[in-house]
């Protein structure tokens, strides 16, 4: 088999067993890998609670995976989300994805518990599972010198150990699946790290062909102002967007409360590269290499870290910022929740910025000292009385671009599958980014069908695993090209198109089933009603509520969701997901369970 | 939806690429849209069907690209590839087919932004906004043109002969709008207000894109005031660039150039290491396809004339043309992007052209002069060519 290697590897903590499956290739075609794959495994379990010893936790890398693809190196996480109580899928760069390949497995699913910590070590094909007790309580710096591992890591850190929900995995030292608390889910399976190590090439059908995808792609990234201009991700690292947000009145300050960091000059991009001497580093397999590390050898923040640790807490500090982004990896901690909650209790306590207490506060969720904040932001806020102030969707906290700047962005946050998160549609790239055209970011004329497709885009890279930055630049009609060349598959083209939707919907069905509906395709309120900056140029006013039911209300229809965003017989017929269908509605209307897969309407 | 519709219909006629009121535009959110009633809607709504889209152009041509398309796409075994180096970047080639039914476009829509139909014309989607359509669309027009006469140039300079190409070819020219020669009255400079810079930068770029010395309406445009560089965006059209500029700071001090030109490192480094005031760049099609033109038979780079040619080179060997030098180098800043190439070359001229891109030209203080070596380059390239073509026996 090319592209894939066709092998998964089960792992049974409770059991401490592991066993290798090798689906189809019709299976692995159909689904292609990373979220997609992901989405498969979870789907029979996604109605178990998130620590259910039977809750998978999928690991996958995709088809490109390993090969010269550009920025094809990454790693999807996928499980229910101890956060947002939904289905939720992470990318992590690093060498995990590539070297998971090159051990020969297109995934890992992980379920049971193990009765004490475990660390599960993958090595050309073969595994074994390590007692890791010993490793419990350590951070990272710690752990990987504990570990002394010169394949990929992936691990939880003690925040994990402790019930933050907002817990992360960290990637390598630098890389991490940040967002959704996946590492609270690690840890309640006792699953402290998994090392790869793998030797093996992936096979490529048409290695000229791929060469040749690859150099268009190549040149597209190079053409891209965004990614490779002189103010872009490769001389600037993400942060390179802290100017732009600023000047677009899009920088969440004070919790919302605003929408311009008056400040923001001095904690920009190019003062983060001059004060900490950044050089930049990147994921395996990508030439844009959009991380910074200090001199001193700390990860900088990137750009909703920076933007939450100055703005959102109004801190115009760029030695705070560092050192409490530095802190949150540390501990295992997504710095984008564990701000946006810092920012919810000042605003509900009254209390000033203070960056000592903030960083004691950061400290403290490593160590279990602040249970009231480790539920993140939404839980945090409705103890307090005030659901309000949590500035979350579907319980996820929003990350450092304001929704009321752009109203594609707002669309694509309020139905993400994952909560507050825009990057599964991107519509930063034509809102503000002007990439492939310009749209305008206070309208939402035609942003319903633009997000509807271009998520079905986002689901597609995200099964290959392609890091989204890429897609500001390229698309899947270049990955299309490198795709066929690396599987000797023809019609990528038409795949993609029905795959990025079928895995969509699948999501939309997993949730539902879990009970999300339109009340939770929804943003804070607090964007509806206060503008975001007044008095300054350009202005930016709350929302049009009615303006956004509507664009929802035609999201829903292209979607192929009714009006209360639920999924319908009819669509999940066309798509052929009618199983998924009735795990949703067991007691579905008379003949779903007849109607078979294979029906279209 | 359907005025902006119509913005875009009406941009293809005066750019001279179809007759007024022939492009058929589609648009999809929940509801499907066009411009106006013709026989073509129905396959095209098939097309919008079978597709992952937002937006559709249909794009009957005018003359003389319905002669250049026509001969290339008969002889072109499926695809066109292009020349020059924007559509090569952004298109990669230019698929053909025979039949104007939805499946057949739909199929190669999937694979490439657009494609032509055989002695009919150009469809192009998007799925963003139509505007991805109009840009791809009139993409291939300035390719298949530069690729016609250019190709034609390199039959005649290797003295084969075809009389098909040679009965095209004699048709287009007579098909050619004549030369422009006047150019507008524009604002000398120094201006003391951004206001000013603005509003003469906004003239130029409208009579750059009026005198088509610019495809698809891009191109880019600087101005250097007190050391901030008003630069027009990226994806910008040259004639509507009021709230399209980004001021970005000379000292490095802030990235807010970010969808700012791709082309602004190449601005910054000009301005740093020539002290131009403006700039201003087009892509005037016999300049580009000049450019192109090259005698060293048997050169090992002739592959890749854009990116390895080492040789140096002017557009010619007198008057004007032999002022301005023609250079390598792919859009962008990657290692063998005209960032690198360009600005050196600039250095003590008026304009240098970047081989198969476009012509870059500077002034001391406002944009007379830059915009003077745009038309009076462009207008010596178009003699030269034809004398070139004339000079190998026409
Ligand atoms: S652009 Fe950045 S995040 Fe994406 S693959 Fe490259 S280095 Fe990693």
């Amino acid at each position: 088999m090319n592209g894939w290697t066709g092998k998964i590897l089960r792992v049974d903590l409770t059991r401490g067993t592991t066993s290798v499956e090798t689906p189809g290739p019709e299976l692995l075609r159909q689904w292609i890998g990373g979220r997609g794959l992901a989405g498969h495994y979870l789907d029979p379990f996604i109605h178990l609670p998130w620590d259910h010893p039977d809750m998978p936790l999928c690991l996958f890398a995709g088809p490109l995976t390993g090969t010269v693809a550009p920025s094809a190196g990454r790693a999807c996480l996928a499980s229910r989300s101890p956060l947002t109580g939904g289905f939720f899928d992470a990318q992590a760069g690093g060498r995990l994805g590539a070297q998971l390949k090159k051990a020969g497995f297109d995934g890992v699913v992980l379920t049971g518990r193990a009765d004490k910590p475990v660390g599960l070590k993958i090595v050309d094909g073969g595994c074994a599972l390590e007692d890791a007790s010993g490793l419990t309580g350590l951070n990272r710096s710690r752990l990987l010198t504990a570990l002394r591992w010169d394949g990929a890591v992936a691990a939880t850190g003690p925040a994990a150990e402790h019930g933050a929900r907002m817990a992360s995995v960290w990637v390598d030292g630098r890389h991490g699946f940040q967002r959704g608390g996946l590492g609270l889910g690690w840890a309640a399976k006792n699953l402290k790290y998994v090392a790869v190590k793998g030797t093996g090439r992936v096979a490529v059908a048409d290695p000229a062909g791929l060469k040749a995808a690859r150099e268009d792609i190549l040149r597209l990234t190079a053409a891209s102002p965004y990614l490779s201009g002189g103010h872009g991700l490769s001389r600037f690292g993400s942060c390179a967007l802290y100017d732009l947000m600023d000047a677009r009145s899009m920088m969440p300050t004070r919790n919302f409360r605003a929408s311009r960091f008056a400040p923001a000059p001095q904690c920009n991009a190019v003062q983060l590269a001059r004060r900490f001497e950044s050089a930049p580093h990147g994921c395996r397999g990508c030439h844009i290499r959009c991380g910074r590390v200090a001199a001193d050898g700390r990860t900088l923040p990137d750009l909703d870290a920076l933007s939450h640790f100055t703005a959102l807490l109004d801190v115009a500090d760029l030695d705070f910022a560092v050192q409490a982004n530095a802190l949150c990896l540390e501990l295992g901690l997504d710095p984008v929740s564990t701000a946006s909650t810092l920012a919810c209790e000042a605003e509900l306590n009254g209390a000033g910025p203070d960056p000592a207490r903030f960083l004691a506060a950061i400290g403290d969720l490593g160590s279990g000292g602040r249970p009231d904040l480790a539920q993140g932001a939404a839980a945090l806020a409705s103890s307090l009385g005030h659901p309000e102030s949590a500035m979350t969707v579907k319980g996820l906290e929003l990350p450092a671009q304001d929704p009321r700047g752009a109203y594609g962005l707002a669309l694509a946050s309020a139905v993400s599958p994952r909560g507050g998160c825009h990057l599964g549609a991107l519509p930063m790239s034509h809102e503000v980014l002007r990439k492939p055209v310009a749209t305008d970011r206070f309208s939402f004329l035609g942003k319903a069908r633009i997000i509807a497709l271009a998520e079905n885009a986002g689901a597609v890279g995200d099964s290959l695993v392609i890091c989204r930055n890429l897609f500001y630049a390229a698309s899947l009609e270049e990955y299309g090209h490198a795709f066929e060349a690396v599987t000797g598959l023809g019609g990528a083209a038409e795949l993609f198109a029905r795959a990025g939707e079928r895995i969509r919907y699948r999501e939309c069905l997993m949730n539902a089933r879990l009970g999300f509906n339109a009340t939770d395709d929804d943003l804070p309120e607090r964007l509806f009603v206060a503008p975001g900056a007044v008095g300054t140029e350009p202005g930016v006013r709350p929302i049009p509520r009615e303006a956004f039911l509507e664009a929802r209300g035609r999201y829903y229809a292209v979607r192929g969701l009714d009006a209360q965003g639920l999924p319908t017989l009819e669509k999940a017929r066309e798509l052929d997901l009618l199983e998924s269908y009735r795990r949703f509605k067991p007691e579905g209307p008379a003949g779903v369970a007849e109607g078979g897969e294979g029906g279209h309407a | 939806m359907l005025e902006e519709l119509e913005i875009y219909a009406r941009k293809l006629a005066a750019a001279g690429l179809c007759e007024p009121g022939a492009p058929v535009l589609g648009f999809l959110d929940d509801r499907l849209a066009f411009n106006r009633e013709t026989p073509e809607n129905a396959v095209l709504a098939g097309v919008f069907g079978r597709m992952g889209i937002n937006s559709l152009l249909w794009l009957p041509l005018g003359e003389p690209y319905a002669t250049i398309v026509d001969f290339l796409a008969g002889r072109s075994g499926g695809a066109i590839l292009p020349r020059d180096c924007e559509t090569r970047t952004f298109l990669h080639d230019l698929p053909v087919v025979d039949s104007f039914d939805a499946a057949t476009l739909a199929e190669a829509l999937s694979r490439r932004k657009s494609v032509i139909v055989r002695g009919r014309g150009v469809l192009a989607h998007g799925a963003v906004s139509p505007e991805q359509a109009f840009v791809s669309a009139s993409s291939v027009c300035f390719a298949c043109f530069v690729k016609f006469f250019s190709d034609y140039l390199a039959l005649k300079r290797e003295g084969r002969s075809d009389p098909a190409y040679e009965a095209a070819f004699h048709t287009a020219k007579s098909l050619l709008a004549p030369p422009r020669t006047v150019a507008p009255e524009l604002a000398e400079g120094p201006f003391e207000t951004r206001e000013q810079a603005l509003a003469a930068m906004d003239a130029a770029g409208k009579a750059t894109v009026g005198l088509g010395l610019v495809d698809s309406f891009f191109g880019n445009i600087s101005c250097n005031l007190d050391g901030v560089l008003l630069i027009s965006q990226t994806g910008s059209s040259l004639d509507e660039l009021p709230d399209c500029v980004d001021p970005c700071p000379l000292d490095g001090s802030s990235c807010a150039g970010l969808t700012a030109s791709s082309e602004l490192t190449a601005h910054q480094a000009i301005v740093a290491l020539t002290g131009a005031g403006v700039i201003l760049h087009g892509h005037p099609r016999f300049a580009v396809i000049l450019s192109m033109d090259c005698d060293a038979a048997g050169c090992p780079d002739s592959a890749r004339c854009h990116v390895d040619c080492s040789r140096p080179r002017f557009l010619g060997e007198r008057g004007i043309l032999a002022e301005i030098p023609v250079v390598p180098g792919e859009v962008g800043t990657g290692p063998r992007g005209l960032v690198n190439t360009l600005p050196p070359a600039m250095l003590g001229r008026r304009g240098a052209v970047v081989l198969g891109h476009g012509l870059f030209a500077t002034g001391r203080t406002g944009f007379r002069e830059a915009f003077d070596t745009l038309l009076t380059v462009e207008n010596a390239c178009r003699e030269e060519y034809f004398r070139r073509v004339e000079s190998f026996g026409g």
